[in-house]
């Protein structure tokens, strides 16, 4: 049995605390021991985004992170962006534009296409679609996600 | 209080062709959905596979007590657990094996309380192979000394199909030109983002509950049964919302009953889910093959003959893969009008890993072919493609030699405006010319088209859909279907047609589908069906309950039921929308009147199509539909890169239903495609896999996906609801060819081996240059 460890961090804005094994990666901790299940696996490599989280603003793949390098910093996972009555802008714009089909990808793709819009305002379309390299989605052809993310960053303007 | 709105006629809308949301996108968006991948059972065990890793062999022996005794371990089974129970298209298959046949055969398996555990359980399992020398092409399988693989099947023969029609040898004699070519069609796989997950329960009746990805439930009972020793009755098959399926979920894979027997035999439900590397391991394939086709026409343009002869590799078993020569079969017969058709194709066993079903099922490699030959005709011919391409392309009213009835055919109109959108024929022109200058960039344009089954494809005995309507006191629907939803967005076409017949919002309608229990029959996501056949069952079924509500409404008001109309929530007067009651206000008077009614309705909608049949000439869909594709594309000369810079297409849809969802289907349709063309490939090694990882194996992402120009044209099918015709396989059919043609376009070098990636362009490149300047040029 591996060392275990207690962590602390803030989750979707909540505190949290949790002792877990040092060898835990974040992804398996925020599944399996929190049951925040909309964070995804889908390659556990790095390799196709469907992991991804905030972690104090940046987005970053959980499934490489150990989780024990969350204690002391901030997440936001994919059911941290709703309000209690609202979709967030980013997920409304998917849902109204087609981007979702399996949906599987989605939480990651969500989660990083609104960590570019936020960040760079002036968001080009190549910017967002290299922006978007690291999230691979196997149904939609991503023209419609990159359809929904240029709303959302023109509306903003 | 609001008197004069509330008295407001309401207009005859219509939903048909609108934008429409899917109804479960919301929950997909906010991580609140469930996933077969994110359930958890109260007691669940987790169960691992011990893969063989090797492609053939013998097992000496195998123990597996040191990991039995592990703590935490509830049981483990092995080939003599699963003995006799034998599955598959061919039964040639079991769920744990005494022999390896591939590199991914299940040898043994471990439900242990944490997958820690069971990872450790599986370390302690040893195994002592013998292994055999193996067969890895089709070709090698055939030789007289070749290694056998199944004891019943004598010189590695699967499947085999054959069709003739007309004379061939004649045909031959009366082409003036003859173009011969082999292609050789790859292994890519599905890339389902939510990996392959399986959880099984039994009860103390005996009776298995099963959460499954399937894409087909009823049948699915049916081949399940076998590799479990049951009775398709006694299985109960969840479909909780799944991350893709595309054909791979089209069959049963030894991971499902390998579930189901460690859950019965620890009496606990049992998850097992594959990592990536697993999936890219031991899910299936789509079929490769090499395609040796010919194809003929006279001076003047006019196709003569086709033939191909396919030989295909089926791998260690036999799933739906080595049967797409059904469909091949229709390709080469049906793309185009061609007088006189010869098609043989022979399935044979390697140790590779076997094929299933993918979307496009065999037309994928089919088209490669056909489409690049008449590209290759038209070029031999010194014609404009376009123009040939539209003295060979079928009308409506024409039947192939298959006797497939093409009841409204739009590939004229379909080629005229994807050339027209493109510019394709001065284009073509332009950079065929440009091929001889300097220049490292290339510019290319190439077209593609095919046919495919639009109506279903009765295959089976059946091909029909089962729908259970009903409309309860507040005028809320629900639609009990046998369709499954897969991500495809068959929920947003069926709430749209309930809604537009029954005049309710989209969100007043709920659509349930996912329990073998509840759900009546239907065969199955597959052959683009599910838009004609559910939704034509969902729209019966709506027409049904409108009548009686209608005919209950004309009870009560004394206007006649004709003309009367359903709106807005409200039943109104047809020609002038008057409001005449407010539906939920009527059912419920409907419900609790002196004879009390509800409305229930059921329908079974079974096209009209022909089944296949062993001679396989028959109307086998209700519907054929074509697709045009131009692909424009820029070569990089000196890396090899092709860069897809736009896509058009126009495609005969029948009629729009759900836009939105339509959109969606060929824009991800084409990116499959375009991975297929472009990039994607399980390099093999002996059986081996050597890049089970999205960093070794490329799928598309969003920098390389081109501009589209999507046309959509509508040649109103009779039979479709509404008109609609099946769509969501061509966009994947079509692409590879386009980009072939386009390639050719641009560098004069035809592909015969798909992926076009930038090591082989670049080497064709490089070749062709040394063979025209170098030293040995002309030996
Ligand atoms: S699951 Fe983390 S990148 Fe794929
Ligand atoms: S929506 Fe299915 S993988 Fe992206």
């Amino acid at each position: 049995m591996s060392l275990k460890t207690e962590i602390s961090f803030r989750l979707n804005g909540r505190a949290v605390s949790v002792t877990i094994p040092v060898t835990m990666k974040t992804l398996t901790m925020l599944r399996e021991v929190l049951g925040m299940t909309g964070t995804k696996y889908a390659c556990g490599e790095g390799e196709c985004g469907a992991c991804t989280i905030r972690l104090d603003g940046r987005t970053v793949n959980s499934c490489l992170m150990y989780a024990v390098d969350c204690d002391g910093r901030e997440l936001v996972t994919i059911e941290g962006l709703k309000t209690e009555n609202a979709l967030h802008p980013m997920q409304q714009s998917f849902v109204d534009h087609g981007a979702i089909q399996c949906g599987f990808c989605m939480p990651g793709m969500i989660m990083q296409a609104d960590y570019l819009a936020q960040n760079n305002p002036e968001l080009s379309c190549e910017d967002l679609r290299r922006g978007l390299e690291g999230n691979v989605c196997r149904c939609t052809g991503y023209t419609k996600v990159l359809d929904a993310v240029t709303a959302v960053v023109e509306a903003r303007r | 209080m609001n008197r004069k709105s509330s008295d407001t006629p309401i207009e005859k809308t219509t939903l048909i062709g609108k934008r429409v949301r899917k109804p479960d996108a919301p929950d997909k968006a906010t991580g609140k959905t469930r996933y077969i991948n994110d359930m958890v059972l109260p007691q669940m065990l987790i169960g691992k596979i011990l893969h063989a890793g090797r492609p053939h062999a013998e097992i000496v022996s195998i123990d597996v007590s040191a990991a039995e005794k592990l703590p935490g371990v509830h049981c483990v089974l092995t080939g003599k657990d699963a003995e006799g129970l034998r599955f598959g298209f061919v039964r040639d298959n079991v769920a744990l094996k005494n022999r390896v046949r591939c590199e991914h055969d299940e040898i043994a398996a471990v439900a242990a309380e944490t997958e820690e555990i069971a990872d450790r359980a599986m370390a302690l399992i040893t195994v002592e192979y013998r292994d055999l020398p193996g067969v890895f092409t089709p070709e090698d399988g055939r030789e007289k000394d070749a290694p056998q693989i199944h004891d019943d099947f004598p010189d590695n023969k699967s499947l085999h199909f054959e069709f003739r029609h007309g004379d061939l040898a004649a045909a031959e004699a009366a082409s003036e030109i003859i173009v011969d070519n082999v292609f050789r069609v790859h292994h890519v796989t599905h890339c389902c983002m939510g990996t392959s997950c399986a959880i099984a329960d039994f009860d103390s009746n005996g009776k298995l509950t099963i959460w499954s990805q399937t894409q087909y439930p009823y049948n699915y009972k049916m081949d399940l049964a076998p590799a479990l020793g049951m009775h398709p009755g006694d299985i109960r098959v969840m479909q909780p919302p799944v991350g893709g399926a595309f054909g791979s979920k089209l069959d049963v894979y030894p991971y499902e009953p390998i579930a189901a027997l460690l859950a019965k035999k620890t009496g606990r439900p049992v998850k097992v889910m594959f990592s990536r590397e697993e999936e890219f391991r031991s899910s299936p394939t789509r079929q490769p093959a090499v395609i040796h086709m010919r194809t003929g026409c006279t001076r003047n343009g006019t196709l003569t003959f086709r033939s191909a002869d396919v030989l295909l590799d089926n791998g260690a078993y036999t799933s739906w893969g080595p049967t797409i020569p059904v469909v091949m079969m229709r390709t080469t017969t049906g793309h185009y009008r061609v007088p006189v058709v010869h098609f043989n194709a022979q399935a044979i066993y390697t140790n590779n890993p076997y094929a299933g079903s993918f979307r496009g099922y065999g037309n994928v490699q089919t088209t490669y072919a056909t489409a690049q030959q008449m590209d290759m005709l038209a070029e031999q011919l010194d014609m404009d493609p376009i123009d040939f391409h539209l003295k060979n392309a079928q009308q409506s009213g024409e039947t192939t030699p298959q006797q497939a009835f093409l009841r409204e055919c739009a590939l004229d109109e379909c080629l005229r405006t994807a050339a027209q959108a493109s510019d394709y024929s001065a284009k073509h022109r332009r950079y065929t010319l440009a091929r001889e200058q300097q220049g490292r960039y290339k510019k290319g344009i190439g077209l593609a088209s095919s046919i495919h089954n639009a109506g279903g494809a009765k295959i089976h005995k059946s091909d029909g859909c089962g729908t259970i309507l009903k409309v309860d006191d507040y005028a809320r629907v629900t639609v009990i279907t046998g369709a499954s939803e897969i991500g495809q967005g068959i929920d947003a076409v069926i709430n749209l047609i309930v809604a537009e017949e029954l005049g309710i919002p989209l969100e007043h309608v709920t659509i349930v589908n996912d329990d073998s229990d509840i759900a009546p029959w239907d065969v199955g996501v597959h052959a683009s069906r599910t838009t004609f056949i559910a939704g034509n069952g969902a729209r019966r079924a709506a027409v049904k309950a409108r009548q009686q509500i209608l005919n209950a409404a004309a009870r009560m008001t004394e206007i006649a039921a004709q003309d009367l109309d359903l709106r807005g929530g409200f039943v109104v007067r047809e020609d002038c929308g008057t409001k005449v009651i407010k539906l939920e206000k009527l059912l419920r008077r409907m419900h609790f009147q002196p004879e009390p009614e509800l409305v229930m309705v059921t329908d079974y909608y079974e096209p009209n199509s022909e089944p296949e049949g062993a001679d396989h000439r028959s109307d086998h869909s209700a519907a054929y539909s074509h697709a045009v594709h131009v692909a424009e594309i820029t070569v990089d000369t000196h890396t090899g890169e092709i860069r897809v810079d736009r896509i058009t297409s126009a495609q005969d849809v029948g009629r729009v239903i759900n836009r939105m969802g339509l959109e969606g289907q060929i824009e991800g349709g084409i990116a499959i495609g375009l991975g297929y063309a472009l990039s994607e490939e399980m390099q093999l090694e002996k059986g081996m896999l050597k890049n089970p990882c999205f960093r070794d194996y490329k799928v598309l992402t969003a920098p390389e996906m081109p501009e589209l120009d999507l046309h959509f044209i509508e040649s109103n099918c009779a039979e479709g609801p509404y008109g609609a015709k099946g769509a969501s396989e061509l966009p994947t059919i079509v692409i590879a060819p386009a980009i072939a043609n386009a390639v050719y376009n641009a560098t004069g070098i035809r592909f015969f081996n798909p992926p076009l990636t930038p090591e082989k362009v670049a080497r064709a490149i490089w070749d062709r240059q040394q063979t025209e300047t170098g030293p040995s040029a002309d030996r």
